[in-house]
């Protein structure tokens, strides 16, 4: 799928897919079959589906500890995923890694991570490298509204401008830095104005809506593929779950402004639209994930002698 | 061979890896146009241009996650830390990401790094560019650890670090940069993980490395042929075997180093020792470190804090009678 433009119909599989997936997950948590934090992307799916669908397999992307959406659109098999999640030896990273730290070489997926940020720098390496290779390929990273106030990040949005790196800095504004929002931890809640301050282009987008997504995304793509530059887009979105799967989600919100955003749900608008079809898509994709899920719980679990491989290549 | 200067032998090896591998490429503060602060990267941007040695600006943070994706992307960076002070701006990128990216990845991402730096004290840069700060990243696993203490080690280890596919912290020390030696002529790797004995003897070993290595040396003088003065040059992986040789050898055993000695180099391989080769020991695992108190400014004060000749005189010749 990255590289073409998407239908309606493969964007709802994407979303739905992973909608199934975050279901599933929060009943094998709730059950024990699950170990540490479960961060789930709720309501933000259309931003995975829409930025990774303008990429290449070769182009290198970044994601944060709630990126399992974005490692899939690239391209990662559910399975490896699925696997990894549930701890397993045939997992992604062979149950080293765990949910939040999923690196998949092989579709340019260079990690998401468990820091708030910190796989920024990354994508600007993979960036870095591309330009110097003199090759056409491009770096994306996903973060947070909170990463926004991470050093790291400026740090990076400088290097980015000042070697004109072919990069796309994707930024979810969800309003909340995990559990506090915009207006108790931005002193300037606008992202694209402090972007602006290191010289890098901005653009805001619908990130409820795949195709809004995919049109930004796929701009900032083609400048960078042409050598200009990186880019600063700014996915306007809502989790309408809690930061991880113990928070509910309602301390700190209202429930008036979480349904609000639940009837913006980017799955439920092109629900309606696809009608019929969208019924034969969730039911397959309600399939797929319990087939996985069910196949990774089947699997082996590691070797304790794992424990000790890999320290070192 | 040709006599060159650590710095030198430092440049030597950096121009033998630039030359010899494509994907090697460096980045760092005032290393392109100014030829580095010690001048390690001197010349090197004229000979290499600008796509193989980069200017970074002063963001350690930045520049080195920058690196961490480039090895992740098939190059093959040397990423310069000024002072190794520096570096803890920068250790959530080092500690949390590029010592851990190939363990958490289940072996899928090597990380092919060189973090090239410096540290040490003796010259009165006071509290915050003398520091001896190996230990943090020994704590952790998956970063390795060089401190050469010559310039035919310097230039060695570099390529050896170069060429190695996990990261790799390469220190060295202010004092030892204006020190000639001989270095081989054309191609010279010195393998990682091994130890050198730089002084053979017979009644004590003396395990140090870098700057302090020089120091134990002078120390040893005054008993010829009885102190062993071991060089481990790598501290991750650590040499254990000829650790071991030495220690069932001598039956004494002085750490000597020029970091704090709390939960240091020294107190790890105090507590090692005495796990492992307990009967072998004639008494107990000694250790001469920087006192545990900040490095300061005034040369009566650092004297006192760091390890000097003469108190590691004082300690042999304790040991020894």
């Amino acid at each position: 799928m990255p590289g073409e433009t998407p239908t309606a119909a493969q964007f709802f599989r994407r979303m739905i897919g992973l909608r199934h997936l975050e279901n599933a997950l929060t009943e094998l948590s709730a059950a024990g079959h699950l170990r540490g934090s479960l961060h789930l992307c709720q309501g933000q799916e259309a931003c995975p589906a829409g930025a990774c669908a303008a990429l290449q397999k070769e182009d290198a992307l970044t994601a944060t500890y709630r990126g399992h959406g974005y490692v899939l659109a690239k391209g990662t098999a559910l399975e490896l995923v699925v696997a990894e999640i549930l701890g397993r030896a045939t997992g992604l990273c062979k149950g080293k890694g765990g949910k939040m730290h999923l690196f998949d070489p092989e579709h340019g997926v260079l990690g998401t991570n468990g820091i708030v940020g910190a796989g920024v720098g990354t994508a600007c390496g993979a960036a870095l490298a591309a330009k110097l290779e003199k090759t056409d390929r491009i770096a994306l990273t996903v973060f947070g509204d909170g990463a926004i106030n991470q050093g790291h990040l400026m740090e990076c949005w400088n290097m980015a401008v000042l070697y004109r790196l072919p990069v796309i800095f994707f930024c979810e504004n969800n309003l909340y830095s995990e559990m506090t929002p915009l207006s108790r931890s931005h002193g300037n809640p606008v992202m694209t104005e402090r972007a602006r301050g290191f010289g890098l282009p901005t653009a805001t987008t619908d990130g409820n809506d795949p195709f809004a997504v995919y049109a930004t995304v796929i701009e900032a793509v083609v400048r960078a593929r042409n050598g200009d530059g990186p880019t600063f887009i700014e996915a306007l979105t809502y989790r309408t779950t809690g930061h991880y799967q113990a928070d509910p989600g309602t301390s700190y919100r209202t429930k008036e402004e979480v349904e609000t955003w639940r009837a913006r749900s980017p799955i439920e608008r092109l629900r309606q639209s696809l009608g019929e079809e969208a019924t034969a898509i969730d039911q397959e994709e309600n399939e797929r994930v319990a087939k996985a899920i069910e196949r990774a719980l089947a699997d082996p679990v590691p070797a304790p002698e794992e424990a000790f491989t890999a320290v070192f290549a | 061979m040709s006599t060159m200067t650590f710095v030198q032998a430092c440049n030597a090896g950096l121009r033998q890896e630039l030359a010899r591998d494509p994907d090697v490429f460096l980045i760092g503060e005032d290393i392109a146009h100014y030829g580095g602060m010690f001048r390690v990267t001197e010349g090197l941007l004229e000979q290499f241009g600008a796509d193989r040695v980069i200017d970074s600006p002063i963001s350690e943070s930045g520049f080195l996650g920058m690196a961490l994706g480039a090895a992740l992307s098939g190059k093959r960076p040397v990423a310069e830390l000024m002072f190794i002070d520096f570096g803890l701006v920068a250790m959530d990128q080092i500690l949390n990401n590029i010592a851990k990216t190939h363990y958490m990845s289940g072996g899928r991402c090597p990380v092919p790094l060189t973090i090239i730096t410096q540290g040490g004290g003796y010259r009165g840069a006071a509290a915050q560019h003398s520091q001896m700060l190996e230990a943090l990243f020994l704590h952790l696993p998956g970063l390795m650890v060089v401190l050469p203490s010559n310039p035919s080690d310097a230039k060695g280890l570099m390529a050896s670090a170069i060429r190695n596919d996990n990261p790799v912290l390469f220190i060295g020390h202010k004092q030892l940069f204006a020190k000639k030696g001989e270095v081989p002529a054309g191609e010279h790797v010195v393998p990682l993980g091994k130890a050198a004995i730089v002084e053979p003897g017979s009644d004590l070993t003396v395990i140090s490395y870098s700057y302090t290595v020089e120091l134990a040396i002078q120390a040893a003088s005054e008993f010829a042929g009885r102190v062993e003065i071991v060089d481990l040059r790598t501290l991750n992986p650590l040499d254990w075997s000829t650790i071991e040789a030495s220690v069932r050898k001598t039956h004494r055993v002085l750490v000597a180093h020029e970091a704090h000695g709390r939960c240091s180099v020294a107190s790890d391989l105090a507590g090692q020792i005495q796990l492992r080769l307990f009967d072998e020991l004639d008494g107990p695992v000694e250790m001469v470190c920087a006192a545990d108190v900040p490095i300061p400014y005034a040369v009566e004060l650092e004297n006192e804090v760091l390890p000097t000749t003469k108190r590691l005189a004082a300690k042999m010749r304790e040991m020894l009678s």
